[in-house]
């Protein structure tokens, strides 16, 4: 319920500020240095000037709600354990700087690469006893969005040599295989397109550096596995469950394409 | 190999599936066979003239044809027209009817590594959503109306 209200103070604070941020935005400079690293370009350069400033003022950014219900949710004791994330981890600002850079990531215990929402449903399960929160759950989408929103602006790293070689070799394939009734790859569109339209949508890199994102689209947040399925989908292709590995090793392909460009969790796109 | 043994291959297989399994068969839809002659299809897939009112609806429904989605066509109530694809706009004084019949039915036989959609065709695809597979975007009839009205684009 609160979230609720604090979502509509969002909205309120959106109305008064809109316009006044869109000015600031036009007469800024593009601002656009930090978004580009070599030839990756972040989805927020192909961005229009008030999405990006609805994404630059934390007051207008309607993902800041899942950031607000994320840190609640980390100092909240659950499952049968009686501890919560902070009694083991601390303060988050601190202990989880810097980690969502290095997720999708290798895990020993499982023997394969997973995915910052599938280590958190691991600590809950092993060092909560609490049950894991389903995939696109809103408190799986807020601790991930509060986890990765402590690295914003750290530069996405994450390691594809060693044991995550060969999931890595395996999201690549994935990123180029042709797919469903339209015969199209991922990198179809967001390598071989990119900058064109596609009706009303300029093709970006399909970078993956703001997600968890608030989609204007979806009116909501979402995960990197819910817009890959809607990928999927727009190729008339079947998609994949989610927590699958084949979505888990695609993410660190995509991951990968994006090392160096800069968290911006939570984003805001179209 | 060649779309005329592709044609073939799509129609033995329909066969083999009716044998098998008469009942999905009855909703299974063959493709039939054509002829390609010099990156081409000359003859009409049906017999019956296209209709191209109802290929300029199959060329804007997004579920169907999409073609918006990647061309500029001369459309003029459909906003954001797509840039992937050439411009539609007098298609019919570049290239003959045969062309456009292949250019529909099976992009990818004129360049290999198109990103332009193969609208009747079946085999050779991956993970096709279920409630599609083993369907041609349109039928052949539907192909025939949309070339009929990109012969309107002259
Ligand atoms: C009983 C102590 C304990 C509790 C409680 C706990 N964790 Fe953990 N957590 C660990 C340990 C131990 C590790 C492994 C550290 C390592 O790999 O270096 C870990 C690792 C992690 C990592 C990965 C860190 C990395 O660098 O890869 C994340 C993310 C994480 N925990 C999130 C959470 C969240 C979210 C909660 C609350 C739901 C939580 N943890 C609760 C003990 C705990
Ligand atoms: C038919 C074209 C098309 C194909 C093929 C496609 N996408 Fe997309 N994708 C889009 C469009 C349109 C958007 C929204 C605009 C943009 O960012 O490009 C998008 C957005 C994305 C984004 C979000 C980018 C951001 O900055 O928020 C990601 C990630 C993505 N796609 C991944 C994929 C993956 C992975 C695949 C393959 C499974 C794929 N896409 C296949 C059209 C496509
Ligand atoms: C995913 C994007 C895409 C879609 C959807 C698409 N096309 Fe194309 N089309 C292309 C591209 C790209 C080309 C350029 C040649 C090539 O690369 O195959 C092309 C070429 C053509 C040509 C040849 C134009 C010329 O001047 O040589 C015609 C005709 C055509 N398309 C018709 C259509 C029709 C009709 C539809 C819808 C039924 C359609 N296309 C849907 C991408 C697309």
């Amino acid at each position: 319920m609160k979230y609720v209200i604090a979502g509509a103070m969002v909205a309120a604070g959106l109305l008064a500020h809109g316009a006044v941020r869109a000015a600031d935005a036009q007469t800024g400079g593009d601002g656009l240095g930090k978004y580009i690293v070599g030839d990756k370009r972040s989805g927020y350069v192909f961005a229009e000037p008030d999405t990006r400033a609805m994404q630059d003022d934390d007051f207008q950014n309607p993902g800041m709600v899942w950031v607000e219900a994320g840190k609640q949710l980390w100092s909240t004791p659950d499952g049968a354990a009686g501890k919560s994330c902070q009694t083991c981890h601390g303060d988050a600002a601190t202990s989880m700087k810097g980690v969502a850079t290095h997720y999708p990531k290798f895990n020993p215990r499982v023997g394969k690469v997973i995915d910052l929402e599938q280590r958190i449903d691991m600590c809950r399960a092993k060092a909560l006893q609490a049950k894991p929160y389903p995939w696109e759950s809103h408190e799986l989408l807020a601790m991930t969005t509060f986890i990765k929103n402590q690295s914003r602006g750290m530069p996405m790293n994450v390691a594809v040599d060693g044991p995550a070689a060969p999931f890595f070799e395996k999201g690549k394939e994935s990123f180029y295989r042709r797919r469903g009734q339209l015969d199209l790859s991922c990198a179809s569109c967001h390598e071989t397109l990119e900058g064109r339209h596609l009706r009303a949508d300029v093709l970006s890199q399909g970078q993956t550096n703001g997600f968890p994102t608030y989609r204007l689209g979806w009116q909501t947040l979402g995960s990197l596995q819910k817009r890959i399925k809607g990928c999927d989908k727009q190729m008339r292709a079947d998609p994949h469950a989610f927590g699958s590995d084949e979505y888990v090793n695609l993410e660190l392909y995509l991951a990968w394409r994006g090392n160096g460009l800069p968290v911006e969790t939570p984003a805001v796109r179209k | 190999m060649s779309s005329p043994h592709r044609g073939q291959r799509v129609a033995v297989v329909a066969l083999a599936f009716a044998l098998a399994a008469p009942i999905a068969a009855a909703h299974a839809d063959p493709l039939v066979h054509y002829d390609v002659v010099d990156k081409a299809i000359p003859q009409s897939l049906t017999g019956v003239p296209g209709d191209p009112a109802n290929g300029r609806k199959l060329v804007i429904d997004r579920a169907r044809g999409n073609c918006l989605a990647c061309h500029e066509m001369p459309i003029p109530e459909q906003d954001f027209q797509g840039t992937i694809g050439p411009d539609l706009k007098g298609v019919a004084d570049r290239l003959t009817e045969g062309q456009l019949r292949l250019r529909v039915v099976d992009a990818k036989a004129i360049t290999p590594d198109s990103v332009m959609p193969a609208f009747y065709r079946t085999d050779g695809l991956y993970r096709v959503a279920d409630k599609l597979a083993g369907k041609p975007i349109f039928s052949a009839q539907e192909v025939e109306d949309v070339v009929a009205y990109l012969e309107t684009l002259k």
